[in-house]
């Protein structure tokens, strides 16, 4: 556990990618496989699921540094991560125990809490506590509550097993998609250089685009481009193979069956099939609004009357294998043409649908088409090279996404709340109204999108402008203008304002405007219209 | 009657007819240190330490009216007693005692009780109401023992230098910046410092503290390029000043760095808990050891040690003050603001 912590300290330590990268590699290079399995499981954002309830977590903690709750509170508050606050809580530890390894940690003390009487739970915890030094504790603490980020992103592990390995930063990518288990075994195979080694469940990465900025006429050519819409589902991966299907989530989680009509569809498809494209709720010919499909995410049990009103459908994009063959490096053209001729031959009963074109005789069109891209249910155009392979995670140059331009409304800080972990102890976290008369009524939550120094400005006018507390809620003077940018609105009825809207985010603070001449929630009920 | 009352300038003894520590220009100031949330411009007349008289002036003016005591001296204004006593924060920080009719107060300033080689060491005064800081009152502030953070950066400098880089370490341009000075080993390499740390050093020098020799970092030979290390304020971080040390590692000391999210967010390569404000226990410690009966709590986390206080059977109240309501953290000075500003 210790060289673990060691490492943690070390990523946490440095801001400087290649330094990271060598700690990593360094690691993987002298750490013993059980261990490593283990590593590579949490630094790639897997974790154990929620071992003990954070409140009591947070009572044993409170008890154990002999602070009042309220006060375990306050600091939690001014250091905005549990896993911190409880390491800077807790009293020096005695002496620390027997050096054990981050396998026998994990498999010995923290597994076993699952489903403990919370009784032996707070027994174990202490006892963790006392025998752990200060910085193994904030790791066990980070394990305990399941927050663990360090500022290694997937890409920097990937490329560290790479170095510690010699086996090609593709082959540990792949690896490392879908389902595994952190047994040495796995991670045996993961640094083995023996390519032979195929799962039959195993989804390839997925190839991520940017956001394009610039004019579309930077792209060059229309003529080298390929554009579709841009939709709002989830995208996904569909496996066929050996007779088995598998639905994978960007987010690598699998979807088996929670679409079964998918499913079905794809038990048609020969074996060595993969398809890559988008699920969504669609009816006839367009797709439901994504609220829509809320209502079958995270569901197995699906009755009949949602499963008739939400169809759900693959929209499918590409197609990265076919009969067993890696299409992945052929253009997209190519793999565009196949995919095609795959569907045809494949009786789905529409529910895999090829992701229809837009045509572009110029970008004149692609500015066309973006503008109507509401109207057909889609969130902006995507652009895609002609010529261009498949690739890995988000490269800049060959896939660029150009959603429409958000909605946006001029609105009121109202409150504000402390953020966590970078943000801790600012007020960061924003709600926002617009007038209903001589009221606000709150109708968004914001966290992004102010620099640094707006944000340390901001968190002085909240502190200088507190009229209410309500523990960390914070009523401020009404007096500050923002204009919010969002990306959909829906009627609610959980909402006091009557709406929900998706992806806000502050775009500019508007210094120029009093209070008063916000914006109404007429004008943002208006919105809904379109 | 209290002997302190909270008006809109501050802290004001009645009795004496002075403030303490004002937030404004009044006509008699008593100042516990040089720091500039505790130092108004433009009073008619200041007093302060004998040890603080030099530093105050280079924050002040050359000709400011400044009047000096020496630490435990007591003399009389209007009939109240007032005596200056150390207070270990920066040198010359003084707690200001109060005696009027049989009444003691005492009014800490900003305050440590661990040891500093650049300052006289804090000392308890007993008193019947003590006006307290609590800038780290929250009880995750305990302070690793600062002779180990000062070992921690003098090798952190040595692995800069190591790996080629010049080592940029922040800290606060009166106060801090010494207290680094003092426990840099110069073996290692050149020291450079910044225009503001240069002016306070040579005040500190001048007050007879002695430091390591430091060069300004304006008259740097290439050759010290990544070999030395620099001391200079926060606010200079991500400045174009910067530039001329090539490749370097920044740092920061301060007490705030103990907390991870405070350090990230700057992006810094490393942070070093070292302050000059005392921490929870040393908090706790030090009230107990004034005997106090009446506890005012200012300058930080007011409302929970007020709430600790109270639960421990102890009266305590909160004395708001104008500089940023309850907690001076931002460890990142607004552009123009006064890079030496205490943290």
């Amino acid at each position: 556990m210790r060289s673990f912590a060691r490492l943690y300290a070390a990523l946490d330590e440095t801001t400087a990618t290649n330094e990271k990268v060598a700690a990593l590699a360094e690691y993987f290079r002298s750490a013993p496989p059980e261990d490593a399995a283990w590593a590579v499981h949490f630094l790639t954002g897997r974790r154990p699921k929620r071992l003990v309830s954070s409140p009591d977590l947070r009572r044993w903690a409170a008890e154990e540094a002999g602070v009042p709750e309220w006060l375990f509170e306050e600091s939690y508050q001014a250091v905005g991560d549990l896993a911190e606050t409880i390491t800077l809580l807790l009293p020096e530890p005695a002496e620390s125990g027997e050096e054990r390894s981050l396998a026998w940690w994990v498999e010995e003390r923290l597994l076993p809490l699952r489903g403990q009487d919370p009784s032996v739970q707070r027994e174990e915890m202490v006892r963790a506590w006392r025998e752990l030094d200060r910085r193994e504790r904030f790791v066990w603490n980070k394990l305990i509550t399941g927050a663990f980020r360090v500022g290694a992103s997937v890409r920097l592990v990937e490329r560290a097993l790479a170095l510690a390995s010699g086996v090609e930063e593709g082959a540990i990518s792949h690896r490392l998609m879908g389902g595994w288990e952190p047994t040495p075994e796995f991670f045996r195979r993961l640094v083995s250089m023996d390519v032979s080694d195929a799962d039959v469940s195993r989804p390839y990465p997925f190839y991520l685009a940017y956001s394009l900025e610039a004019e579309p006429e930077s792209l060059g050519d229309p003529a080298e481009w390929l554009a579709e819409w841009k939709w709002d589902g989830i995208r996904a991966q569909l496996i066929r193979r050996t007779g088995r299907t598998f639905l994978w989530s960007r987010g690598e989680e699998l979807l088996n069956g929670r679409f079964p009509e998918v499913e079905e569809a794809a038990a048609l498809l020969p074996d060595g099939s993969v398809l890559d494209g988008e699920l969504l709720p669609w009816l006839g010919e367009a797709p439901l609004p994504f609220a829509q499909l809320q209502r079958r995410i995270g569901r197995t049990a699906l009755s009949r009357k949602v499963l008739a009103e939400v169809p759900v459908v693959l929209v499918a994009y590409d197609l990265l294998e076919e009969s067993g063959e890696d299409l992945r490096p052929l253009a997209l053209s190519e793999r565009r043409g196949r995919l095609l001729a795959l569907l045809a031959r494949t009786p789905s009963a529409g529910r895999l649908v090829l992701s229809p074109t837009v045509e572009l005789p110029d970008w004149a069109a692609a500015v066309d088409a973006r503008h109507r891209a509401r109207e057909v249910g889609a969130e902006g155009l995507m652009l895609k090279r002609r010529a261009s392979g498949y690739g890995i995670g988000r490269r800049r140059g060959d896939w660029w996404k150009w959603k429409v331009e958000p909605y946006s409304v001029d609105a009121v800080l109202m409150y504000a709340q402390p953020g966590s972990g970078r943000r801790a102890g600012l007020f960061t976290d924003y709600t926002f109204g617009v007038w209903d008369g001589e009221q606000l009524v709150a109708f968004a939550k914001a966290y992004a999108g102010l620099t640094d120094g707006e944000i340390r400005k901001v968190d002085a006018f909240v502190r200088r402008n507190t009229i209410e507390k309500h523990g960390p809620v914070r009523v401020v003077k009404p007096e500050l203008v923002f204009e919010l940018a969002f990306e959909g609105i829906q009627r609610s009825t959980r909402h006091k304002s009557g709406v929900a809207v998706r992806f806000p985010r502050m775009i500019r603070w508007r210094t120029d405007k009093p209070a008063s001449q916000a914006d109404t929630l007429a004008t943002v009920r208006g919105m809904l219209a379109d | 009657m209290t002997l302190l009352r909270l008006t809109g300038q501050g802290l004001y003894c009645e009795a004496g007819g002075f403030h303490v520590d004002p937030w404004g220009s009044v006509d008699r100031a008593v100042v516990t240190h040089a720091h500039g949330d505790h130092v108004a411009w433009g009073c008619r007349h200041y007093l302060t330490s004998a040890e603080g008289a030099g530093v105050l002036r280079a924050r002040l003016s050359d000709d400011a009216p400044i009047q000096a005591a020496p630490y435990g001296r007591s003399f009389d204004l209007n009939g109240v007693r007032v005596s200056l006593h150390p207070a270990g924060h920066i040198l010359g920080s003084a707690q200001v005692r109060l005696e009027h009719r049989g009444e003691i107060w005492v009014v800490s300033g900003d305050y440590k009780t661990d040891p500093d080689p650049t300052c006289t060491p804090y000392e308890a005064v007993r008193c019947h109401t003590f006006v307290t800081e609590s800038t780290f009152g929250l009880p995750i502030y305990r302070w690793p023992p600062q002779a180990e953070v000062l070992h921690e950066v003098n090798r952190w400098w040595r692995s800069n230098q190591d790996a080629g880089r010049t080592t940029l370490l922040y800290g606060y341009a009166l106060g801090k910046a010494q207290r680094l000075l003092a426990g840099l080993d110069p073996a290692i390499g050149p020291i450079l410092t910044h225009g503001a740390v240069e002016r306070m050093t040579a005040a500190y020098r001048a007050g007879g503290v002695v430091l390591p020799p430091t060069t300004h970092a304006a008259a740097m030979e290439r050759a010290d390029r990544g070999r030395a290390i620099v001391i200079a304020p926060p606010s200079a971080d991500g400045s174009t000043w910067i530039r001329r040390f090539g490749e370097h590692a920044t740092g920061f000391a301060s007490g705030w760095m103990l907390v991870r999210g405070t350090r990230r967010r700057r992006s810094l390569d490393r942070g070093f808990p070292l302050s000059d404000h005392v921490d929870w226990p040393s908090l706790m410690a030090a009230i107990d050891a004034t005997g106090a009966e009446r506890i005012w709590v200012t300058h930080g986390y007011t409302a929970p040690v007020v709430r600790w206080l109270r639960e421990l059977g102890r009266d305590a109240v909160t004395v708001e003050t104008r500089f940023e309501g309850e907690r001076a953290d931002l460890a990142v000075p607004e552009p123009g603001a006064d890079p030496t500003e205490a943290e």
